[in-house]
């Protein structure tokens, strides 16, 4: 499970990725048919060369536990990483991710998944909370262990991706059989790097998953900020940045979606220039401080985590993102033929303004639908 | 006129009514769509309903000829694209890509569109009743009598008119679904060099791109504005206005349009960019 060594060698035809995502802001949950048959409609969008999904929701019985989703080269490697979970975590649950044999999906790796606790007695030198010590074990695992990348962290949510169109994908996964009250949906169409499993998205981190649609050009000074900050890029497509991004803006310096879209879609200098002054310096303080974490290039990425999911275009909008309502259910996709394949009937439909998120939280538990 | 089933050599069928048929396309790959579409046209149908339309490519796409197609749902990226003739009614939205290159015929929206409608745009007519997205119009262009006009009744993104060389936009933003939006936005006309945008009501002069004007109308631009004006209020008579409350007759439609001052931008010279990598002139 490496990346082809001739990957430059793709031919190039013409088309985008797509995204798509669903969430019940009531927690009420929605079958896995749903996401793979909005990204069937969205099929001419990816080549084949990848697709996923991100499901939430979906392990209410081990719900207290992380879920590690790894992709291993063999039972050697799986073996390898087995180990170092062991030496850091208790695992409380362990069982190959649940496949089906589909034509298309050819030499898949092997998918297991271990649902974790963090040891109780870490070792001296693990001084952060215990979200960073399960950073500390992804990042270990998929720079250290050969043959091996954990591509999935959280509590009660999945990733599920792999090479093949989305649907292909899905039938390996089998995630006709899941029920999740967030999804979200992928269809790739590698254009600068390798399309391989590890590559394909959704990108996670803990319970964060993005899918992108775009490119993101300023890849290279995120990558390097990143590492200034103990997160490895190692799949080898632009879009982990975002989610290790999103990390570190959010969870670790405690900025709110609304704050990091900013950073992430900055306004233009001009925009900032007609502003108040107290705004305008605001603007120019998170430019200073998170210049580096801006994204330049074309995107339409969806961020999901277990408070809500938060669709964001570039500030030019080079993407395509809609996004549309239904009574508790709020829709996001490139296309809104996808969402009106699974929703016919539209309280509301729009598209987003260049760089203005839409930001969806689930209703409080237990509170009136 | 008698009800006949007509079938392809993949033993497709539809339900043909003499010039007419109706075309269901749910569960159909876009290729395979088109073909029954050709098809069709190919037994002389000229009257295409096709129904259960998501997200579908390229229908109607370089079609040539009097041709009318009903599109119910949301058809896909680059509908009508290249086409020279029909005439298309969506009821519904659109996606990216509406008209594309579009050579003649007439696209009537009747919903919202996505980016780069009318995109390189030579001739014809493009009428969409709410919003439509970013890089509206870009790359516009005219020759002699071949004028291509968009009209839209809802709000624009940023780029409207991009790199425009030719024709018309006409943008009233009164139908939208954006109440706090701008009618549109940033880098509007950035790179025209041609054609002309008439907004309805006015928009902040940073908005505009270098080296175009926004002025009022003339005498000719009015003329122009209320042909155009009255062709857009009879095809959404009864549909229009953003909180219902427009007339739903075509001719007090037209006025109501008309009672807001428009201004229209242009470039301020003719070929502002001529000079601009080799001089030649």
């Amino acid at each position: 499970m490496q990346a082809p060594r001739d990957f430059w060698h793709f031919d190039k035809d013409i088309s985008g990725c797509g995204v798509f995502g669903v969430i019940d802001r009531a927690r009420r949950l929605i079958p896995g048919s749903e996401p793979i048959a909005a990204m069937c409609t969205m099929h001419d969008r990816g080549n084949g060369l990848g697709g996923g999904f991100a499901a939430y929701g979906i392990y209410p019985d081990r719900a207290d536990w992380y879920a590690f989703h790894l992709m291993c080269d063999d039972r050697d490697a799986l073996e390898r990483a087995e180990g170092v979970i062991k030496q850091f975590h208790d695992i409380r649950h362990s069982e190959p991710i649940p496949t089906r044999k589909v034509a298309s999906v050819k030499n898949p790796p092997v998918v297991w998944r271990f649902f974790v606790t963090p040891k109780s007695n870490r070792p001296a030198w693990a001084t952060g909370d215990e979200a960073d010590y399960m950073v500390g074990t992804v990042m270990h695992i998929n720079t250290k262990v050969p043959g091996v990348f954990v591509f999935s962290s959280g509590k009660d949510m999945g990733a599920f991706k792999g090479v093949g169109f989305p649907e292909d994908i899905a039938d390996f996964f089998r995630l006709d059989e899941y029920h999740a009250h967030m999804w979200t949906g992928h269809n790739r169409f590698p254009t600068n790097t390798p399309g391989w499993w590890g590559g394909a998205h959704p990108f996670t981190l803990l319970d964060w998953a993005i899918v992108h649609n775009g490119e993101i050009s300023s890849y290279g000074i995120n990558k390097r900020y990143l590492c200034q900050h103990g997160y490895e890029c190692t799949l080898m497509t632009d879009t982990e940045v975002v989610a290790y991004l999103i990390d570190l803006l959010i969870r670790k310096h405690g900025l709110t979606k609304r704050e990091a879209s900013w950073v992430f879609a900055p306004p233009f200098w001009d925009e900032v220039d007609r502003m108040p002054e107290a705004e305008r310096e605001a603007f120019k303080a998170l430019r200073m401080v998170y210049g580096p974490a801006l994204l330049n290039g074309p995107f339409a990425i969806l961020v999901t985590d277990s408070n809500g999911m938060m669709g964001l275009n570039d500030r030019v909008k080079l993407r395509p993102l809609v996004v549309a309502e239904q009574g508790d259910r709020v829709f996001m996709s490139s296309e809104e033929s996808s969402i009106r394949e699974v929703c016919r009937d539209l309280d509301r439909v729009w598209a987003p303004k260049a760089g203005q998120p839409v930001i969806v939280d689930y209703l409080p538990q237990g509170g009136a639908a | 006129m008698s009800a006949d089933v007509m079938c392809d050599d993949k033993g497709f069928c539809v339900q043909r009514e003499g010039e007419r048929c109706v075309i269901d396309a749910t569960g159909v790959y876009y290729r395979q769509l088109n073909e029954h579409i050709r098809a069709a046209m190919e037994h002389g149908v000229t009257d295409i309903e096709v129904v259960q339309v998501r997200g579908q490519r390229y229908i109607a796409t370089a079609v040539e000829g009097d041709v009318r197609f009903t599109v119910r749902g949301v058809p896909g990226q680059d509908l009508g694209a290249f086409m020279r003739g029909p005439t298309i009614h969506v009821h519904g939205n659109a996606q990216d890509g509406v008209g594309n290159t579009m050579d003649g015929g007439r696209i009537v929206i009747h919903g919202m569109a996505g980016d780069v409608l009318g995109y390189a745009m030579r001739d014809g007519r493009i009428l969409v009743r709410g919003d439509v997205g970013y890089r509206v119009g870009i790359h516009m262009k005219a020759y002699m009598d071949r004028v291509p006009v968009i009209v839209v009744g809802g709000k624009a993104g940023d780029f409207l008119g991009e790199y425009m060389a030719g024709g018309a936009i006409i943008l009233l933003g009164m139908h939208s679904g954006m109440a706090d939006a701008p009618i549109t936005g940033r880098n509007l006309g950035t790179g025209m060099h041609g054609g002309v945008i008439y907004l309805r009501g006015r928009v902040p002069e940073y908005q505009l791109g270098p080296g175009l004007s926004m002025e009022p109308l003339d005498e000719a631009d009015l003329e122009f504005l209320r042909g155009h004006i009255a062709d857009f209020a009879a095809e959404f008579a009864g549909e229009f206005g953003a909180d219902g409350t427009e007339p739903a007759d075509a001719e007090a439609l037209a006025v109501a349009i008309l009672s807001e001052p428009f201004v229209k931008i242009r470039p301020f010279s003719h070929r502002p960019y001529g000079n601009m990598y080799v001089g030649t002139n």
